[in-house]
C-alpha cells in the first residue's frame, strides 16, 4: 500500500500564487531593482558606466560587503551584531599601529583583537544566554570607547607607514583593487561554508528553529558563538583594509556602519528572523545601497540626505514583503 | 539492529528501576519502574501531573533522576543530555513537529549527518538520494527537496519519524503524535509504527485517545501521582478499569456519597443564562452544545484531552471556534473575543493560576480591580477610594485572609490566591462563571472553603460551569454533569445519575462490567 499525502500550500491555488509571488519578490526583488537602477543610470548619466565610476563603486562597496558578510552569518542564526562599526574602526587603528612593525603585524593585530571581541560577545550570547542586541550594543559603545582612549580621544590618527600593507589597500590586480578581490574571496569562501558544510546547515537550522535544532543534536551554543567571531573577524578585516586604502586608521570611521550592514543584509533578502538567506543576496543589497548613493551624487543637486530616505524606503518595503511572506507561509 | 525473531521475550531494550525525581521538594517521580521489550508497543498513561512527561524527560536525558537507574540493553547507563540518549538509540517524536521548517525534507532527515564528498563538502545529490531511499522503505512518497513547512502536518510528522529511525533507533517515544493529524494521516502513522515494530524497534506511546491506545499498543504502564501503579498487557485490561486506575477511583463505588456542604443538588427550571450551540474547532472539539441555567453548577467531565478545557476556553472567548456560537441571555457573543465575552458576563478562572491568572507582584487590591478598571475609571483615571470600596466588599465577602489589601498576592496561600481571582471576576458582575480546576494545588481546608463559596455564588443566581480532574469533586459539586469524550459530548448525567460509577463509565464510553479492588 502506498500513501501520498498531499502537500500543504497546493490545494488552493490562490494561496500558492501569493506565496510564490512573495517568495520571488523576496529572493529576486533586490536584484531586479539593482538591474533597473543600473540601466537607468547608464542611460541618464554618461559617466555612470565609466570605468573609473564602476571601479569607485566596487571599492567603496568592498568594505561594506565584508562587514555585511559577517553580519549575514549572525542574522541567519536569528541574532544581530551592532558592534561592527566600532570594531571596524578598531581594526583600522590597530592596522595602522601594527604597520609600524611590518605588514604581517598590520594584518594580524586587528584580526586577533577583533576576533577576541567577537569571542567575548559570542560567549555572552551563546553560553551566558544574554540578548544579542544588548551584548553587541555594549560592544558598540565599549569598543568605540577603547578606540578613542587609545587615540587620545580621537585626536591622534595613526598613519599607515608600511608600504607593502598600503599596497593591499591601493594597488590593483588585473585592474581590480585588492579590497574588491578580497571581498570576492570572502563571499566565495563564505558561500561554500554556508551552503556546503555541516556548520552552514547548522547555522540555517539554528536560525530556523533554535529549540528544534537543539533537539536534533545541533550544538546550538557553539554555532551561535562562532558567528559572532566570524562577524568580528570580518569587521576587523574590513577596517584594516580601509586603513590601508586611506593610509590611516581614523578613530571616527564606521559610525553607523552596523546599520548599513544590517540594511544591506535585509534588503538582499535574508530573513531578519534567521533561517533563510545567503551571501550573494547580501552583495546585491550592498550594491543596491551603493548605486543609490552614486546616482544621487550623479544628480548633484540632491542633498545626500535623500539617500538615507531612499534606503529607508527600500528597507521598509523589504520588511513588509518579508512579513507578508512569513504570514502566507505560517512560519 | 535487533530483530524480533530469536529475541527472547524477557530481553529488555530499556528499563527504569526505582527512578525518583524531585523538584524543589515536590516528588514528581516516586520509585518508578518501567520496562520495555524490543518490538513492544507500550502505552504510557496517566492524568495531568501524574509524571508522564517527567518520566519521558528522564528517559531522554533532559532530566537526571535523583535516585534509581536506567538500563539500556541490559547495561546500566546515564544520559547527561538529550544528545546522549539520541546516540544510544532513543528518539522522541513530539506533539509539535520539532524540525526546521525552512530546510528541505532531506536536509532535515540528515541534519548533522550529511554525506560528504572527498572535499569534506556536503554531497547534496547523495543526501537527496539517501532521503528518498529511506522514505521509500516506509512507502512515504514526497519530494525530498521541498522545504518542510510546505508539507502537510502529517507528512512533517512522518519526516520526523524517518529522521528518528534513521539514527539507528531502538526506542521511539511518541508524545501525543496524533493530536494534530487527520484521520488518514493517523492511518499512515500506524502503518509506519507497524513497520518499525517488525524491525524490533520498541515504541512508547503517550496518548489520551483510548481507541488509539487499544489499537497500537500491547501493554500499558499507568502513572498516578508520580508512582507507577500498574503495568501489564492491555488485552487483559478493560477500558473502564484502565481509567479507574488512572484516576485512582474504585469502580465499585456505585452509590452517590452523602452530600457535603459543597454540592447540595440544585437544578433550575429558569430560562438558561448561557446557550452554546454546536461549538467546533478542528482537532479539539466538535459539535458541543450545552445550556447553563442561573443558580446551576454544571460539571464538565472528561479525561485529559477530551476537550473539557478547550470547551471552557471557547465559551470564554479565549479560543476561537470554527463553527457554532455562544448566546448569553439570548444575545450572541462574538466568537473568539475575550472582551466581548466579559461584556456579556462570561468570566473564566484559568486552570493554571500562576501562569494565566494572578499577577504575583501586584497587591491584592490591584489584582482584584484589574479587570474592572475600565468600569471604575473616568476619562482614563481611577480613584483609589472607588477601588477600595469594591476591594473591601469582596475581601470581606470571600473571607480573603491577608494583612491588608496592599499585601502582595504572591505572599498569599493558594486558596486565598484563588479567592482573589474569583473576586476579580465577581467585581465584573458576571452572569456565568467558568472554573477550570478551581481547587487544584489548594490544601484541604481551603478547598472546602472555595467549594462552599462556589455554592454560595450559585445560590445568588450565577450560572457556573466547573471542570475538575477529580471525579469526586465533579460528582459532589455538580447537579448535572456533561461528559465529554474525544472532543464531543458523550452523555449528560442528571440528578441520581450523577455518581462516580456512571461518570467513570461515561468517561470511557462503555458500560462497567468488571469490578475489582484497586491496588
Amino acid at each position: 500500500m502506498s500513501v501520498i499525502v498531499p502537500e500543504a500550500g497546493l490545494p488552493t491555488t490562490k494561496r500558492f500564487d501569493r506565496e510564490t509571488l512573495a517568495l520571488g519578490a523576496q529572493k529576486y526583488g533586490a536584484t531586479v531593482v539593482l538591474a533597473l537602477l543600473v540601466v537607468i543610470g547608464t542611460i541618464a548619466f554618461p559617466t555612470f558606466a565609466s570605468v573609473s565610476n564602476v571601479s569607485n563603486i566596487a571599492t567603496q562597496s568592498s568594505f561594506l560587503v565584508i562587514v555585511a558578510a559577517g553580519m549575514t552569518f549572525v542574522i541567519l542564526t536569528g541574532g544581530i551584531d551592532l558592534s561592527v562599526g566600532s570594531v571596524f574602526a578598531l581594526g583600522g587603528v590597530l592596522a595602522a599601529y601594527g604597520s609600524t612593525f611590518g605588514s604581517v603585524e598590520a594584518l594580524l593585530l586587528p584580526l586577533v583583537a577583533c576576533g577576541v571581541i567577537g569571542m567575548i560577545q559570542g560567549f555572552l550570547v551563546a553560553y551566558v544566554g544574554m540578548a544579542p542586541f544588548i551584548v553587541t550594543l555594549a560592544g558598540l559603545l565599549g569598543v568605540r570607547g577603547i578606540v578613542f582612549a587609545s587615540t587620545n580621544a580621537g585626536s591622534n590618527t595613526p598613519i599607515v607607514s608600511d608600504l607593502s600593507f598600503k599596497a593591499i589597500g591601493q594597488e590593483t590586480l588585473f585592474g581590480v583593487r585588492w579590497p574588491v578581490i578580497i571581498a570576492i574571496v570572502v563571499i566565495i569562501v563564505g558561500t561554500v561554508l554556508l551552503t556546503r558544510s555541516r556548520g552552514g546547515q547548522s547555522i540555517l537550522a539554528v536560525g530556523g528553529s533554535e529549540s528544534a535544532a537543539a533537539l536534533m543534536g545541533v550544538a546550538v551554543a557553539r554555532i551561535k558563538f562562532s558567528v559572532y567571531v566570524v562577524s568580528g573577524l570580518c569587521a576587523g578585516l574590513a577596517g584594516a583594509l580601509n586603513a590601508a586604502y586611506s593610509s590611516s586608521g581614523v578613530p571616527t570611521v564606521g559610525a553607523g556602519l552596523e546599520l548599513s550592514a544590517i540594511a544591506a543584509v535585509v534588503i538582499g533578502g535574508t530573513l531578519l528572523t534567521g533561517g533563510r538567506g545567503n551571501l550573494i543576496s547580501t552583495v546585491v543589497g550592498v550594491l543596491l545601497l551603493s548605486v543609490i548613493q552614486n546616482l544621487i551624487n550623479q544628480v548633484g543637486s540632491l542633498s545626500s540626505s535623500v539617500q538615507s530616505v531612499v534606503s529607508g524606503l527600500f528597507l521598509a518595503i523589504v520588511v513588509i514583503v518579508q512579513t507578508i511572506l512569513s504570514r502566507t507561509q505560517r512560519l | 539492529m535487533i530483530t524480533p525473531t530469536g529475541t527472547p521475550r524477557d530481553a529488555t531494550v530499556l528499563e527504569a528501576r526505582g527512578v525518583t525525581k524531585r523538584f524543589a521538594g515536590i516528588t514528581a517521580l516516586d520509585n518508578v519502574d518501567f520496562t520495555l521489550h524490543p518490538g513492544e508497543s507500550l502505552a504510557l498513561m496517566g492524568e495531568n501531573g501524574a509524571g508522564k512527561s517527567t518520566l519521558i524527560k528522564v528517559l531522554t536525558g533532559v532530566y537526571q533522576p535523583d535516585a534509581g537507574e536506567l538500563h539500556l540493553g541490559g547495561t546500566t547507563t546515564t544520559f547527561a543530555r538529550p544528545l546522549d540518549a539520541q546516540r544510544s538509540g532513543i528518539s522522541t517524536i513530539y506533539q509539535e513537529v520539532n524540525l526546521i521548517p525552512l530546510l528541505s525534507v532531506a536536509q532535515n532527515i540528515f541534519l548533522g549527518r550529511e554525506p560528504r564528498d572527498r572535499w569534506g563538502l556536503i554531497d547534496f545529490k547523495q543526501l537527496n538520494e539517501n532521503a528518498r531511499t529511506l522514505l521509500d522503505t516506509y512507502d512515504i512518497h514526497v519530494n525530498v527537496r521541498r522545504p518542510l513547512h510546505r508539507l502537510a502536518l502529517g507528512m512533517q510528522q512522518m519526516v520526523a519519524l524517518a529522521r528518528a529511525v534513521s539514527i539507528d533507533a531502538r526506542v521511539v517515544i511518541m508524545d501525543e503524535p496524533t493530536s494534530s493529524l487527520e484521520a488518514r494521516e493517523v492511518e499512515t502513522l500506524f502503518r509506519v509504527i507497524g513497520l518499525l515494530r517488525a524491525q524490533g524497534i520498541a515504541i512508547v506511546y503517550v496518548s489520551h485517545r483510548m481507541d488509539e491506545i487499544y489499537r497500537v499498543c500491547d501493554s500499558v504502564t499507568v502513572l498516578r501521582d508520580g508512582k507507577s501503579v500498574h503495568s501489564g498487557l492491555l488485552a487483559d485490561l478493560p477500558r473502564v478499569e484502565l481509567v479507574s486506575i488512572m484516576l485512582g477511583r474504585s469502580v465499585e463505588k456505585t452509590k452517590r456519597e452523602s452530600l457535603t456542604a459543597f454540592g447540595s443538588a440544585r437544578t433550575s427550571s429558569q430560562a438558561p443564562t448561557l446557550i452554546a450551540t454546536d461549538l467546533t474547532r478542528k482537532h479539539q472539539i466538535s459539535g458541543i452544545s450545552l445550556e447553563i441555567r442561573p443558580g446551576e453548577v454544571v460539571g464538565l467531565g472528561g479525561l485529559l484531552g477530551s476537550g473539557r478545557s478547550e470547551t471552557l476556553k471557547a465559551l470564554a472567548g479565549v479560543m476561537k471556534v470554527d463553527n457554532g456560537h455562544v448566546r448569553v441571555g439570548g444575545r450572541l457573543v462574538k466568537n473568539g473575543s475575550v472582551s466581548a465575552a466579559i461584556r456579556a458576563g462570561i468570566v473564566m478562572l484559568p486552570e493554571d493560576r500562576k501562569a494565566e491568572g494572578i499577577i504575583p507582584n501586584l497587591s491584592i487590591r490591584d489584582n482584584i480591580v484589574l479587570a474592572a478598571l475600565p468600569r471604575l475609571s473616568v476619562g482614563g483615571f481611577t480613584s483609589r477610594a472607588r477601588q477600595d470600596a469594591i476591594v473591601d466588599v469582596f475581601m470581606k465577602r470571600l473571607r480573603i485572609k491577608a494583612t491588608s489589601s496592599s499585601q502582595l498576592v504572591s505572599e498569599l496561600s493558594g486558596g486565598n490566591q484563588q479567592k482573589v481571582m474569583i473576586a476579580r471576576w465577581l467585581a465584573m458582575n458576571p452572569r456565568v462563571l467558568l472554573l477550570d480546576e478551581p481547587t487544584r494545588g489548594i490544601d484541604v481546608g481551603a478547598k472546602a472553603e472555595v467549594q462552599a463559596l462556589i455554592n454560595e455564588l450559585a445560590d445568588e443566581g450565577l450560572a457556573i460551569v466547573m471542570v475538575s480532574s477529580e471525579v469526586e469533586e465533579v460528582v459532589e459539586g455538580s447537579a448535572r454533569v456533561i461528559v465529554l469524550r474525544d472532543g464531543s459530548v458523550e452523555t449528560e448525567l442528571i440528578g441520581d445519575e450523577v455518581t462516580e460509577h456512571h461518570l467513570l463509565s461515561a468517561l470511557v464510553g462503555e458500560p462497567i462490567t468488571v469490578t475489582k479492588e484497586l491496588p
